[in-house]
């Protein structure tokens, strides 16, 4: 049953991507020439939005549903590992025009060629596991 | 009913994404799409070649629910949530652009066909999707999330590490698209 609530979430996440065209990879094409507001109007009010309600969390020390605190852990102080790993998701990112959540929601929309992108994601997870001891972090 | 069947602007979708992400912090967990991917692997049983993949993933499972759940909003959303003549209505810039890489009528279908149509797959385009999964898979590994994790959830907590990925990013979605498409397309 808690994991209606999961389905629900992600089905509702799936239709603002498809609905938004965020995971439309022509407006992933259009955003890295920077011919549209779009994406940045989505990215940007999103994380806008999420600034705020996060300072309230913590200036409120409000609660989870369950009444337990919120933990939202920082990130690890580091920087070879975001930078490096942040450039070559870009050049998927680009090349594909879909990121791990769209992947999946194109999946549903009858798009069965992203399963090859999955197939790579997996692929790259899997060998990134293989590799993470004797890479730059 | 009209207003749900057009493009939704982003104005209303940034902050729908933003509300995805509270109903996840509130529940205990949080907004990150790419974990999925180890956690899928980890049940593949790859925990027998890396200790990276060795974890409870059923600790994880409430994320494959939410990414269920998206393959299911994608199938209604194509289906019933579009108008009968839906476009993607791009610069008309971005079009011609197109063009001239072998693109034609781009935003007439929500992806191009040219790359991902499923009866014309041919060699070149199975090695760019794996490809472009590959770098997807790997580097939001390595960066440690992708567009919601860092993007969105990691951003909005004002984290600096979020925002070396987010501009790593950039980095190299405008190298793929201005130096890379070029040669390949």
């Amino acid at each position: 049953m808690k994991y209606l609530f999961y389905v629900v979430i992600g089905f509702f996440f799936g239709v603002v991507m498809y609905k938004s065209e965020a995971a439309s990879w022509f407006r992933i094409f259009e955003m890295f020439q920077f011919k549209a507001f779009h994406m940045y109007g989505i990215i940007g009010s999103a994380v806008v939005l999420g600034a705020i309600g996060i300072q309230a969390i913590k200036r409120f020390k409000l609660k989870a549903f369950d009444g337990t605190p919120i933990n939202l852990p920082p990130k690890e102080r580091r920087l070879y590992s975001y930078l490096f790993g942040g450039v070559l998701f870009g050049l998927g990112w680009g090349l594909a025009g879909a990121c791990p959540g769209p992947m999946f929601v194109l999946v549903g929309a009858g798009f069965p060629s992203l399963l090859i992108v999955i197939l790579g994601a997996l692929l790259g997870t899997f060998i990134y596991g293989l590799l993470k001891n004797k890479l730059p972090h | 009913m009209e207003i749900i069947l057009k493009p939704w602007p982003w104005y209303v979708s940034g902050p729908l994404i933003a509300i995805i992400m509270f109903l996840l912090i509130f529940a205990g967990k949080k907004f990150g799409i790419s974990s999925n991917m180890r956690t899928l692997c980890s049940i593949a049983g790859a925990g027998k070649f890396s200790t990276f993949f060795n974890y409870d993933w059923r600790s994880e499972s409430w994320n494959l629910m939410v990414v269920l759940g998206a393959i299911l909003g994608g199938f209604l959303a194509a289906n019933y949530l579009v108008e009968p003549n839906f476009q993607v209505n791009l610069n008309p810039e971005v079009v011609n652009q197109l063009d001239s890489y072998g693109f034609s009528e781009a935003g007439k279908d929500f992806l191009p066909a040219e790359l991902f149509s499923w009866k014309n797959l041919d060699p070149k385009n199975i090695v760019l999707l794996l490809a472009g999964g590959f770098l997807i898979g790997f580097g939001s590994r390595y960066a440690g999330g992708c567009t919601s994790g860092h993007g969105i959830s990691g951003l909005s907590n004002f984290q600096l590490p979020s925002l070396v990925a987010v501009i790593g990013f950039f980095i190299g979605g405008l190298i793929m698209v201005h130096l890379v498409f070029p040669l390949i397309f």
